[in-house]
């Protein structure tokens, strides 16, 4: 029998399930692979059928989101995050910071048809993961390799180097040395084939904290270059701003923009 | 099977399949009454005019690409365009074509998607297109090389085809090369023949006919089809400029829905490829028009179901206008201007691949944003598709299986290829209103 598929989705833009639409004929390759029993989005509906792997987009952010993921997590064997929602939370995490009630009550006239938790939140917040799939969007070359992987047999190793050791195999002229733009790639994880480089322009951390960072050195070398710390504090406060790393690095600059506010006043 | 018109009717499909994004069908009828037949969107809203406020100019393209990953380039280039409209920034040609190949490699790349992979099992008979494919091999692999080739384009300027990262405010990080340009521009020309089939094919599917009356709006450019600059028109007699938008366009908010209701001066409306091509078709290059009328095809259309054909229309204009442009590429000699921000309010809007898309920044001095407003296409066709609903049921009639209903009911919505995720993440700032 083939192994059994799922992709589900929370709180997101849908464009890492594109991942496994924009594989183009490939995606027929992979239904000869793997039996597909739950994408909404492509037609197949079986949200509580049993499956050994469950790609789950997309983060926590409603009271009834909590209970579906329990439930996934009950019927799958192997559950894998794609992006940076289900990963760290996502950029809808930078509501977790702030007073999300009053931010709800601008927008909506009545936000009592609101249902919405306060935070957005990582899946694994909630249940244990399998494997995490980092990046905003993934890419097709990731979900390829992820399932090509479980299909061996082999459990998938986490691709956390930096994006300038990709810069550096790829011969692309570092950003941040000659051009002196706060690019993110000393924290940043690799995946994307360091696009932002080799257009000429910084890295924005869509990829999350890659290992071993050191976020003080790199903000202190765009202190060196003239920005502000509030403005550092937004770089780490992006897409991937409720991964633990670039939520505490935000925070600390955040703290250093009020030191040097108190200074100035 | 019961098909009694005056049995009590009640369905729900919680999870709406082939939708881009979390939607549920909600439909109660009783004594041959249609009493509530809704399109519930109950994706949760993220609050993205929130994360922008305090934020720098440079960012916003960035951020508000997240709100969608089927349409990202509408999001970047409708703010880009806005922000260069207040700050007067004029990028010239070579960036205004680049912008428009980009554009048109996301309708490309939406369209295609929607059509075969979407929207196509409904009128072929099939729950979705995997199962379609067995059948119909040809069809859906005719569907995926044109969506690649779409998502190509996008990634000669971009980088990438979900969130690309190649666009800024004042034109693009980095020049594509000649040979990058010339090698696409083959591919798009051995497209060519399956674009023009897309039309043929799409032409003498058997749909379901559904004469409605709507009001189509869309933007209208005097020298081109319309994607970018113009004026907003309808075909009731409106042409506005975009500043004048919040004059003539209200929202409001409703219980079952996350997004908002947008009415034109107390009406809805409609927008998307049908209402485009309803106002724009004889812009159309004389090869588009020429093929599409050999197909039977006249416009402007009452049909709604000729959404589908316009569709495919678009895509085949999408590729000769990116074959147009491709011909013509040099390398300039800079592929940005600079930028200097200023304070004050910039307001644009573009054609996305479902309608038209307003944005509108609030800017201080220093360049960062103070306010933002995005209403995207689906939440301003949301009162559209439920009129729709309600009239198409009551010609359909209520003497159906509660099967043949709900079908009937989704290939309706299907047709307008709603963006769920897009429509909930419209979300405007306006404190008076609490």
């Amino acid at each position: 029998m083939k192994p059994r598929v799922a992709v589900h989705k929370f709180a997101s833009c849908s464009g890492c399930q594109l991942a496994f639409i924009n594989m183009g004929e490939d995606l027929i390759t992979l239904t000869e692979l793997v039996d597909i029993v739950h994408f909404p989005e492509a037609g197949p509906l079986g949200p509580e059928d049993a499956v050994d792997i469950a790609f789950i987009e997309g983060s926590v952010t409603t009271p009834e989101d909590v209970d579906r993921l329990k439930g996934i997590r009950e019927h799958c064997g192997y559950l894998v995050t794609m992006g940076a929602c289900a990963t760290s939370g996502g950029i809808q995490a930078l509501k977790n910071n702030a007073d999300s009630d009053a931010w709800l009550k601008s927008v909506y006239a009545k936000p009592e048809y609101v249902e919405s938790l306060s935070t957005s939140a990582a899946i694994s917040r909630h249940v244990a993961v399998d494997f995490e799939l980092w990046g905003c969007p993934v890419n097709v070359r990731q979900i390829s390799w992820v399932v090509r992987q479980l299909l061996t047999g082999v459990e998938p190793v986490d691709a956390n180097e930096k994006v300038c050791a990709e810069c550096k195999r790829k011969n692309t002229v570092c950003v941040l040395v000659s051009k002196g733009e706060p690019c993110m790639g000393p924290v940043t994880r690799t995946g994307c084939g360091a696009l932002c480089p080799s257009f000429g322009t910084a890295c924005y951390a869509c990829y999350g904290p890659a290992e071993g960072i050191n976020t003080e050195a790199l903000g202190q070398r765009f202190i060196g270059l003239g920005l502000q710390p509030a403005a550092i504090a937004q770089k780490f406060h992006m897409i991937n701003n409720a991964a633990d790393e670039f939520d505490s690095a935000g925070k600390s600059w955040a703290a250093k923009q009020e030191v040097s506010n108190e200074h100035s006043s | 099977m019961n098909t009694h018109p005056e049995r009590e009717i009640n369905i729900e499909v919680p999870v709406m399949v082939r939708l881009e994004g979390e939607g549920a069908l909600s439909f109660q009828a009783s004594n041959g009454k249609v009493e509530q037949l809704h399109l519930r969107i109950y994706e949760p809203p993220r609050l993205f005019e929130e994360f922008l406020v305090g934020r720098n100019y440079t960012d916003v393209p960035t951020i508000t690409a997240r709100i969608c990953g089927i349409c990202p380039i509408a999001y970047q280039m409708t703010s880009i365009l806005a922000l260069e409209k207040l700050f007067d920034v004029e990028p010239g040609p070579w960036v205004y074509d680049m912008r428009r190949l980009l554009y048109c490699g996301e309708w490309l790349q939406s369209h295609a998607l929607h059509i075969h992979l979407l929207a196509a099992p409904d009128f072929l008979g099939f729950d979705n297109a995997i199962d379609m494919a067995e059948d119909h091999p040809e069809t859906v692999t005719r569907g995926m090389r044109l969506q690649a080739l779409g998502n190509e384009i996008l990634r000669l300027l971009g980088g990438r085809s979900v969130h690309p990262i190649g666009l800024k405010v004042g034109g693009f990080h980095k020049a594509p090369s000649v040979d990058a340009a010339q090698s696409l521009l083959k591919k798009c020309e051995a497209a060519l023949d399956d674009v023009r089939q897309l039309v043929a094919w799409c032409a003498q599917l058997n749909l379901p006919e559904d004469q409605q009356q709507f009001t189509s709006v869309a933007i209208h450019n005097e020298n081109e089809y319309a994607i970018m600059p113009g004026r907003l028109r309808s075909d009731a007699g409106l042409n506005i400029g975009f500043n004048q938008y919040a004059d003539n366009f209200a929202e409001e908010q409703v219980p079952h829905s996350t997004a908002f209701y947008s009415r034109l001066n107390g009406h809805s409306y409609f927008l998307g490829p049908l209402a485009r091509v309803n106002l724009n078709f004889s812009q159309l290059p004389g090869s588009v028009k020429a093929w599409a009328e050999a197909q039977g095809l006249k416009f402007p259309s009452a049909d709604m179901f000729h959404n589908v054909v316009a569709r495919a229309i678009e895509c085949h204009y999408a590729l000769e206008e990116s074959i147009r442009i491709l011909k013509a590429y040099q390398l300039p000699e800079s592929p940005f201007v600079e930028v200097v921000p200023k304070a004050g309010v910039g307001e644009f809007c573009t054609e996305a691949p479902r309608g038209m898309i307003y944005h509108r920044y609030q800017v201080d001095a220093s360049g960062s944003i103070r306010a933002a407003t995005i209403i995207p296409p689906t939440s301003q066709n949301q009162l559209r598709i439920e009129e729709n609903l309600k009239s198409s049921v009551e010609r359909f009639g209520l003497n159906h299986t509660d099967d043949e209903l709900r079908l009937f009911c989704e290939k309706i919505i299907r047709n307008y290829d709603p963006c769920i995720s897009c429509s909930v993440h419209f979300l405007k700032l306006d404190v008076d209103r609490c």
